[in-house]
């Protein structure tokens, strides 16, 4: 210890390592959940005359699971193992971080529980009913705590930009949690909002497109920042560019929540509003992509070799394409075609299987072996079978919505001379059928992939445990 | 003295301006860069620390 003039930090894995296993868990479960129901909607037998089993509850299960059981404890388990290294300190607390950690848990085994018992809010992408909100609001609190409290007591003089996203999306989701679901509970399990009507559709989308922006995006842009450096072994495109992203994301995508909202109720000049500020976002959005596959500018030989960083760049494109696509949508003529229909899933999927799924996947793969004090995955070609699963699966599934969405939008819009509908809402229903088949491939492929990871996962943490017992 | 809704939205919307193209002279500025490429760099300079993690958390009270 003589010859050291710094002190090396004893980093806190054991919790990073609980939420890495347990993101690759909930999302192997999360994404079977979704080929269930994509099953159920060519095969509606598939829902075997049960309540619980029925699409109407398995689908919020479904969104509850990827998005905050899979993508949520993968900002956990990234967010934790970051911040210590680039703050080059312990965590805050053990203990408060192990709370966070079982407390995440009871939150989605209590959505595991009610969403199919029916128990519901109605409220999408906020559907848990008030005890399980307190309790998230407790653990998001505690989680707030470990973080920003570990980036205090750092040991360096700066706060690398990746913590910067990772703290952006930690502060907003608690206020947006805390906004959208204050409520009125009548009983233990029911209780209603207390907006109401419009303004009540509004402060919903305030939240539904803030968690897109911040715990979807913010939170991942902060996995982007540190996992890509790190695996293409070249410092950020620009820095000075991320500082500018940071500032102009966090800034302009609290505005965008109307553009859920066109030709609704909601005043014009509201939706308006939303619609501009959503086609403003498409600069910060690019910029952050643009400085995310740069940072392999003169090094792009690695790609060819390196799954991980396949991974990593190929989510980055598809972050590219899908913020690209969602200004568009917003845009209120363009949204009058694809609004309500599979175009606005396929869109949705992009981001969610290509951007959110791609770039933890790619993080996940780096992470776990350094966990176990190994330098590699225990397969690296199973990495690249997983690549190539998932790629093709999200390929077919947004393709088959796209061209769903799109027929149906014309469909649903075209009038007979006399002004009469030409079509009904089945004949568009009968023709996507064949999408819904190509989409339920999709999710095949994707769950696949995932299959393939538990496998390549648990291989190299038993290797790792034969090792040190040897 | 008093001033209107719409004057108040005008004014912050001024101020917020300010402030951006504050933050993008900073992150531009010359005096900035070395500084930022430093930070940028400063994720490869760590130390490989619990690389038994099995046994050092163990130490740590940690497992």
């Amino acid at each position: 210890m003589t010859t050291t003039t710094i002190a090396h930090p004893e980093y806190n894995y054991k919790v990073v390592k609980q939420f890495a296993l347990t993101t690759v868990f909930w999302g192997l479960i999360g994404m079977t959940v979704g080929v269930l129901i994509a099953a159920q909607l060519i095969w509606p037998a598939l829902n075997f005359e049960t309540p619980w089993l029925t699409f109407s509850r398995l689908r919020p299960l479904h969104t509850n699971a990827v998005i905050f059981a899979f993508g949520t404890s993968a900002l956990f388990a990234t967010s934790y193992y970051v911040v210590q290294r680039t703050c080059k300190v312990k965590l805050i607390s053990d203990k408060v971080a192990a709370f966070t950690f079982w407390g995440w848990q009871a939150v989605i085994v209590s959505a595991v529980i009610t969403l199919p018992m029916g128990l519901t809010t109605s409220k999408e992408y906020a559907e848990l009913e008030w005890p399980i909100d307190i309790l998230i609001t407790i653990v998001w609190l505690a989680y707030a705590y470990v973080f920003i409290g570990t980036v205090a007591i750092r040991k360096t003089s700066h706060i690398y930009v990746a913590n910067w996203f990772y703290a952006g999306f930690i502060i907003t989701v608690a206020v947006l949690h805390l906004v959208n679901s204050a409520a009125i509970p009548v009983t233990l399990f029911k209780s209603y909002s207390i907006y109401s009507g419009a303004v009540d559709a509004m402060v919903q989308w305030w939240y539904g497109h803030n968690a897109v922006g911040f715990l979807l995006t913010a939170g991942f842009l902060g996995m982007m920042y540190y996992f890509v450096p790190k695996q293409a072994e070249r410092p950020v495109y620009s820095y000075r560019l991320s500082v500018v992203h940071f500032w102009a994301l966090i800034s302009l995508y609290i505005w965008a929540g109307p553009h859920h909202l066109h030709y609704t109720a909601l005043p014009d000049w509201t939706q308006s509003l939303g619609m501009v500020m959503s086609v403003i976002l498409f600069i910060p959005s690019w910029g952050g992509m643009i400085n995310g596959i740069m940072t392999l500018s003169g090094a792009w030989h690695k790609l060819r070799t390196d799954p991980i960083l396949r991974f990593l760049i190929v989510s980055l494109s598809f972050y590219g394409m899908s913020t690209f696509e969602g200004p568009m949508m917003a845009i209120k003529s363009v949204n009058a075609l694809s609004h309500y229909t599979d175009w606005t899933i396929g869109h949705v999927h992009s981001g969610a299987l290509g951007w959110v799924a791609m770039v933890s996947i790619g993080a996940l793969y780096h992470v776990i072996p350094r966990l176990y004090g190994k330098t590699e995955m225990a397969d690296i070609k199973l990495i690249n079978t997983h690549f190539w699963l998932h790629t093709v699966g999200v390929v077919l599934y947004i393709v088959a919505m796209w061209i769903s969405g799109v027929m149906q939008g014309l469909m649903w819009r075209a009038v007979n001379s006399d002004g009469t509908l030409t079509y009904s809402f089945v004949q568009s229903l009968e023709a996507s059928y064949p999408f819904y088949f190509v989409r339920f491939l999709g999710g095949v492929f994707v769950v696949a992939g995932m299959l393939v990871m538990v496998y390549n996962v648990v291989k190299t943490v038993r290797e790792s445990k034969q090792v040190s017992a040897a | 003295m008093n001033m209107d809704y719409g004057t108040y939205r005008g004014v912050y919307t001024l101020i917020l301006m300010v402030l951006f193209l504050v933050i993008v002279y900073w992150a531009y500025n010359k005096k900035s860069k070395s500084k930022f490429d430093d930070i940028a760099q400063s994720i490869f300079e760590e130390d490989e620390v619990n690389k038994d993690p099995n046994l050092k958390e163990q130490k740590n009270g940690n497992d």
